[in-house]
């Protein structure tokens, strides 16, 4: 059984097709890279597997460790350890990014089975996972993503996830916005969070961040489908010779 | 299945548990005074209360004027028109004529209404330590924690019962910042008023603890008309916390409230209010009517006074807690959550108004608007032309839940000293579906996510309230919100 299986997936936005059969098969532990050029369908791939509203899945299916993802609501997804780090990370005024993670953090223990812990536990392992990503102590105080830089965001999110320890993270386009030092970070912070249990869709336009991140396969997303799946060489390929190569436009307008 | 449906389920499910956890009634034996208002019944309420010559000649001269009066129909809000004669103005839970004199000696079925309401009205039971009085339809039941306070030489009790022990300073001091005649509403109470509480916090002492007044009306077809009095002599402070409940009833009910606060030179008096009178159902049927005059005057130098209000219930709310700064830098503040969701309408803010040097005022106001709610603040800054170095500063700020709910912003402002400097800012916002899915996304079931969004948006005003206070708010906005987001 493999840990995350997608079959045939099709999803709609707002009646227009966007995924037009996506199979995808991520074993316990694998880092999967999804690359492609704007308007190819890469953030819906995020948004259908975590669950957000508005995107219809008119076919196929997605099990997660055995699991039917597609009729759980998000919160019970990430409960189950469906992590996503979002492009575009959203402020909350007024709730530090303490409470939300504190509330976060025992909303899916609570949901795990597993025991709340107290403000004190809850503050030991946040400053610890901190560390990993050089957050200041300030930045956890602050109100969620208010104010913070590009870098920031990107940082907290996986700040975030170190918290809340998933099972399957999705990070879409976490290099975008960021700058080489801010990159070095957040890449670095994500390769420590790498686990033999933990498996990864790094979603990205560009092949610097696989650099960083090295996955174990890519795969290439033009108009809604696979056109190509390989090893990490692949990624260089399409560095080289560009997504032409794959006889795609690379060019916001191919979206419309 | 798709992930949208799903949703919507969950929160179908959800709208249909929201429930008024204070609904319920107390089948205990009520006297009523005969339904309807007319001289005889202020005499009979007066009389009732074994009152003063010049408090019925004050009662009377209210109510002849009342009568000159019309309903005030400026506020943003509707309502069927109040048939006046229709409910009773006096009710009281019967027991013997003498009071009783102690916990032990009032009804069993009272002080397990109060326990329900988690008040526990036990002296032993309160570990709290806040004082409680507790307002039953027309009369107060009980005064928790006397003795300790009589020690400090606070006086804390019901108002009725001020006017036999303190007479002279409920004489010098009713009606003195909200006269019979201020408004349609005020003048009724004046004539009416059937209990409340009455504190006053003698010079330089600090209040050991923070005073608390449950009201709850339980009969039916009954008015509430409490008037709560509050003095702070020179160098005093006292916190205030007032929480108010109503059993669930289809017709709507009347709670017009009298609050008078006066500071003196260097006192401080801090007002916190959690008001969760019933709201009435989903469709808009039944729900207390809350048209309230609140009004504290800083009679002194540098006094403070500070109103906090987190208005989740009642159908309907027209309310504008406001402060007089006669006194050279005294301070008033305004902090305030309004939550209106169904058919709920809210018309609330605060009078401002300027009269020394150096008075400064902070009015911050979080609405919020939910399922077909209406929400509006309506508040003056007026300074007058001897308020040299008068400074205030507003912030209202709107928060939109859904497409059928509004809110409305309705600032007066009013100079008289060019040295005067007065800020507003308003904003109005909704909980965007991003700052949902990002929320459910983390963990949180879609109640959490709006419950912790609010919640964060109302902050600046939660943490004005007391810790125990604060913890309930927090909670009630999450209750009173159940369901609003599809």
């Amino acid at each position: 059984m493999s840990f995350l299986s997608v079959k045939d997936l099709h999803v709609s936005v707002g009646g227009k097709e966007i995924l037009r059969g996506i199979d995808l098969e991520i074993g316990e532990g694998e880092i999967h890279a999804v690359m492609g050029p704007n308007g190819s369908g890469k953030s819906t791939l995020s948004y259908v597997l975590s669950g957000r509203e508005g995107y219809d899945v008119t076919k196929g299916e997605v099990s997660f460790k055995g699991q039917d993802v597609l009729g759980m609501a998000p919160h019970e997804r990430a409960a189950a350890g469906i992590y996503l780090a979002f492009q575009y990370p959203v402020e909350i005024p007024g709730v530090s990014n303490l409470t939300f993670l504190k509330t976060a953090v025992n909303a899916v223990r609570v949901a795990r089975g597993e025991e709340e812990l107290d403000a004190l536990n809850f503050l030991k392992f946040a400053r610890e996972k901190g560390n990993i990503l050089e957050m200041k102590d300030e930045l956890l105080k602050r109100p969620v993503n208010v104010g913070f830089s590009g870098g920031e965001k990107k940082r907290n999110e996986i700040f975030q996830m170190a918290m809340l320890e998933p099972t399957l993270a999705i990070l879409d386009e976490t290099d975008s916005g960021l700058d080489i030092d801010a990159l070095r970070i957040v890449s670095e912070g994500v390769n420590k969070l790498r686990a033999p249990d933990r498996s990864m869709i790094v979603i990205t336009h560009y092949q610097r961040l696989l650099d960083h991140i090295v996955p174990d396969y890519v795969h290439v997303l033009a108009k809604g489908r696979f056109v190509a799946s390989g090893g990490k060489e692949l990624a260089h390929e399409l560095e080289k010779d560009g997504y032409a190569k794959f006889g795609i436009e690379d060019d916001a307008s191919a979206a419309a | 299945m798709t992930p949208p449906a799903e949703t919507a389920t969950v929160l179908e499910d959800a709208a249909k548990k929201r429930e008024y956890k204070y609904g319920f009634n107390t089948d205990i034996e009520t006297e009523f005074a005969p339904k309807g208002l007319n001289e005889d019944i202020v005499r009979f309420i007066s009389g009732k209360k074994g009152e003063p010559e010049w408090l019925l000649d004050w009662r009377l001269t209210s109510y002849r004027h009342w009568l000159t009066m019309t309903e005030p129909k400026w506020a943003f809000v509707n309502y069927p028109e109040i048939d006046f004669q229709d409910a009773y103005y006096f009710a009281a839970p019967k027991r013997d004529e003498d009071k009783p004199q102690s916990l032990d000696e009032v009804d069993p079925k009272l002080l397990e209404t109060y326990e329900k309401l988690g008040i526990p009205l036990a002296e032993q039971a309160i570990l709290a330590g806040v004082a409680v009085d507790a307002v039953f339809d027309s009369v107060s039941v009980a005064t928790t924690f006397k003795e300790k306070l009589t020690e400090a030489g606070v006086v804390f009790c019901p108002i009725s019962e001020a006017v036999q022990s303190h007479p002279e300073l409920v004489r010098k001091y009713l009606g003195s910042v909200v006269p019979f005649a201020d408004n349609y509403y005020a003048t009724l109470n004046s004539a009416v008023f059937s209990d409340g509480t009455f504190v006053y916090v003698p010079k330089g002492v600090r209040c050991p603890m923070e005073l608390s007044t449950y009201f709850r009306i339980n009969a039916a077809n009954t008015g509430q008309f409490e008037r709560t009095l509050i003095i702070a002599d020179e160098g005093s402070y006292v916190s205030y916390l007032e929480g108010c409940t109503a059993p669930m009833r289809d017709e709507n009910q009347l709670h017009a409230a009298v609050v008078e606060l006066i500071a003196m030179d260097d006192a401080e008096i801090k007002y916190s209010t959690v008001q969760n009178w019933y709201p009435g159902d989903e469709d808009g049927k039944g729900g207390i009517y809350n048209f309230v005059t609140k009004r504290g005057v800083c009679r002194g130098r540098s006094s403070k006074i500070s109103w906090t209000q987190v208005e989740t219930g009642s159908a309907v709310t027209w309310k504008y807690p406001s402060c007089i700064l006669e006194g050279d830098n005294s301070v008033g503040e305004f902090y305030s959550v309004a939550i209106t969701n169904n058919y709920q309408q809210a018309d609330t803010g605060t009078k401002m108004i300027h009269v020394g040097k150096n008075t400064k005022s902070t009015i911050i106001s979080k609405g919020i608007s939910a399922g077909h709610g209406q929400n509006t603040y309506r508040g003056l800054v007026k300074a007058l032309a001897g308020a040299d170095g008068a400074r205030n500063y507003t912030q209202c700020d709107s928060l939109l839940i859904g497409d059928e709910c509004g809110a409305h912003t309705v600032p007066y402002i009013e100079v008289s000293n060019p040295g005067a400097q007065v800020e507003h800012e308003a904003t109005t916002s909704k909980i965007s579906e991003d700052q949902l899915f990002y929320c459910q996304q983390r963990g949180l079931d879609p109640e959490a996510a709006v419950s912790l969004i609010v919640n964060g948006f109302c902050k600046e005003v939660l943490k004005e309230l007391p810790m125990e206070f604060a913890v309930e708010a927090q909670k009630l906005l999450g209750v009173t919100l159940e369901g609003s987001v599809g």
